[in-house]
């Protein structure tokens, strides 16, 4: 486990302000203290101080996961977020999307977001816009990228995609290895 | 009208051809041979005068067994006939069969319904022995043959059966045997980290889900009777609302207690049930490591751990036996130890043929080294905590009061009450073992009788860091 070099928390945190703005002080300086972001076998985890001290006992091969997994880098560094960052982002989040209960069991198979599906979107969401995706419950079911700006979607017809899809909870049991 | 429903034809026609093959192949071949000897037509026969083909014998003898069979039945159904007309004091006896008479059922398949009913008056005779027993039939030859009868049909192993009628009384063998057979209630618990039972509850009946609350012993458990959408499935699922967890994995998560701020390890994890509760009742607080010896299974933990938003765990992979060495000093420990699994037979049927003597010694040898790591990860020193749980989801002693037992005079360690207020004390003594009488404080929980997996639940506090070289007396 080490602490991630400029570079790639900069990659980083240029993702998760895509979805949350500069909100990401709020990740760091919480108020039960201080969380740090930690590089292990290509993953970032989110931890809390106190348990980073108490995890360096456990020696590298055999530690296999920490506080919470937010992403990995790929081979060619870039950043890729996981689902499991989506109880970090959802509060923060600037853009949300509303999905229609009918929509919702597409959107968990995977599926993209279509007009017909949409419930409400944010005022001024610009185009490939990161948003946080919710039910009509208030109940965050992923994440994905704005197809088109919130003007656009009032006018496009019913089967375009408005929201691209990324990641959503419904991974948790079609991929649940890919998690570690 | 036709030929069968006209009256006036008065030709028997004899048994038509299905009858025929009934019979046997004698009355088929018959038209081959004409007094023994092969009808000048049939070619194969050339060959073997006057001699019966293998599958001809076969069929002869079978004719002539079914009754010696029917002799047997016709006694006891004459014996039964005359109880019946003689006076109601008398019950109807239950014969036992001679020797030679079970020999030769090894042989042949008996239906399932005698050997069900011969159990039923087996069991009954041995409940009330005095009055029901046979003149000059031990009990032991009542019990070897019910222990046959329960093999067969139940589908267990000699041993294994043998074992379970050491362990229960007769009349309750059967229940717990009867219970095995079907599964035990679906049931989920609540993440109290993200919603609250009630509402969880809503929105699952909102779903078309039949749900009640799991009882007086818990406020975070439901029982789904049925439902229109698959439990494991739902947004709510997904969201990690609630885990799908058995009921008797509550158990010792709620024995344990885990405080706010504690840390706290799991020696045996997968998949993550036991951990997550212990992460929703310290409410994300302190530490939690969760362990497992199996690379694979932790993926299932490391996947609930994050759907269920739990922050404070770290997961790692190593054998439970190395823990003092990596990491010590915890402030309670939870061991659930791998077992025989004989408590979830109705999980998995496979332990009723697969399990011998030897399985459960390698077990109880495997779970001694790992309570006596899990003793020593714990600090003694530690102000709020210094407890241990065993847990084990197996009914034999050899598993559960063995292994505790062999802590407690190893180490420094004492019971204290589980504070489960439900379920059967542990055995003190059985056969020709006497443990601890402080054993009394373990729980055992059966499927029969409180309709959850067999578990065993033991609570120990740890009285001094010190390991003693020499072991302890127990005082008996």
């Amino acid at each position: 486990m080490r602490p991630l070099t400029d570079e790639e928390t900069k990659t980083m945190f240029e993702k998760l302000s895509k979805y949350i703005g500069e909100n990401i002080k709020l990740l760091i300086d919480r108020p039960d203290g201080t969380y740090c972001f930690r590089l292990h076998n290509d993953r970032v985890y989110y931890m809390s101080e106190k348990i980073l001290k108490l995890a360096t006992n456990i020696s590298r091969d055999k530690l296999v996961s920490v506080g919470t997994c937010f992403g990995k880098f790929t081979k060619t560094q870039k950043f890729r977020l996981h689902i499991t960052a989506l109880d970090f982002l959802a509060p923060y989040a600037k853009f949300k999307v509303w999905v229609k209960p009918g929509s919702e069991q597409s959107f968990l198979y995977g599926n993209h977001i279509m007009k017909s599906g949409l419930g409400r979107i944010t005022e001024n969401t610009a185009q490939y816009q990161g948003v946080v995706v919710y039910s009509m419950a208030d109940v965050p079911l992923g994440f994905g990228v704005a197809a088109k700006t919130t003007q656009e979607c009032r006018k496009v017809d019913p089967m375009s995609i408005v929201v691209f899809h990324q990641a959503d909870i419904g991974e948790y049991i079609r991929s649940e290895d890919t998690l570690t | 009208m036709g030929r069968k429903l006209d009256p006036t034809i008065k030709v028997k026609r004899g048994p038509g051809r299905k009858a025929r093959k009934q019979k046997g192949a004698e009355t088929e071949l018959s038209k081959f041979l004409v007094d023994g000897k092969p009808f000048p037509y049939c070619d194969f026969y050339h060959y073997l005068p006057c001699q019966l083909l293998p599958i001809e014998r076969a069929a002869r003898k079978q004719k002539k067994q079914p009754k010696e069979k029917d002799d047997l039945k016709e006694d006891e159904e004459e014996e039964e006939e005359d109880t019946v007309q003689a006076n109601i004091d008398e019950t109807e006896k239950f014969i036992l069969p001679a020797a030679a008479d079970r020999a030769k059922e090894g042989l042949l398949p008996m239906d399932l319904q005698t050997i069900h009913q011969r159990i039923k008056d087996n069991v009954d005779v041995l409940s009330h022995f005095s009055e029901k027993r046979e003149e000059g039939k031990e009990r032991s030859e009542y019990l070897s043959l019910l222990r046959s009868d329960l093999c067969t049909y139940y589908s267990y192993n000699e041993f294994l059966i043998s074992k379970l009628m050491d362990l229960f009384p007769v009349s309750e063998l059967i229940d717990f045997l009867e219970a095995n057979e079907i599964h035990r209630p679906v049931t989920i618990r609540t993440n109290t980290l993200k919603t609250r039972r009630r509402d969880l509850a809503q929105a699952l009946i909102n779903r078309g889900v039949n749900l009640d609350p799991l009882g007086k012993w818990s406020k975070v458990g439901l029982v789904i009777y049925d439902s229109s959408v698959p439990v494991g499935a739902t947004p709510e699922y997904l969201s990690g609302q609630y885990m799908l967890q058995g009921a008797s994995s509550f158990l010792p998560v709620m024995a344990l207690s885990p405080q706010e701020g504690e840390l706290v390890l799991d020696m045996s994890s997968a998949p993550g049930g036991k951990t997550t509760y212990m992460a929703q009742l310290m409410r994300n607080t302190g530490m939690i490591v969760a362990n497992d010896a199996n690379a694979d299974r932790l993926k299932s933990v490391v996947g609930n751990i994050h759907r269920l938003g739990v922050t404070n765990a770290v997961i790692c992979n190593y054998d439970g036996r190395q823990f003092p060495k990596v990491m010590g000093g915890f402030d309670r420990v939870l061991l659930d130890a791998p077992c025989s699994g004989t408590g979830v037979i109705s999980k998995d049927p496979g332990v009723k043929t697969g399990k011998d003597e030897a399985d459960i010694l390698r077990s109880a040898h495997l779970q001694k080294e790992l309570i006596l790591s899990a003793i020593d990860s714990v600090n003694a020193d530690s102000p709020t905590g210094g407890y241990l749980v065993y847990c084990t989801c197996s009914i034999m002693v050899e598993e559960n009061e063995w292994v505790v037992d062999y802590a407690l005079k190893k180490r420094n360690v004492k019971l204290v009450s589980t504070g489960l207020d439900f379920g059967k004390e542990g055995f003190i003594r059985f056969k020709e073992r006497r443990f601890h009488p402080s054993l009394k404080l373990s729980r055992r929980f059966y499927p029969h009788s409180h309709n959850m997996d067999g578990f065993f639940v033991a609570k120990l506090k740890k009285l001094s860091n010190a390991i003693p070289t020499t072991p302890r007396e127990t005082g008996l």
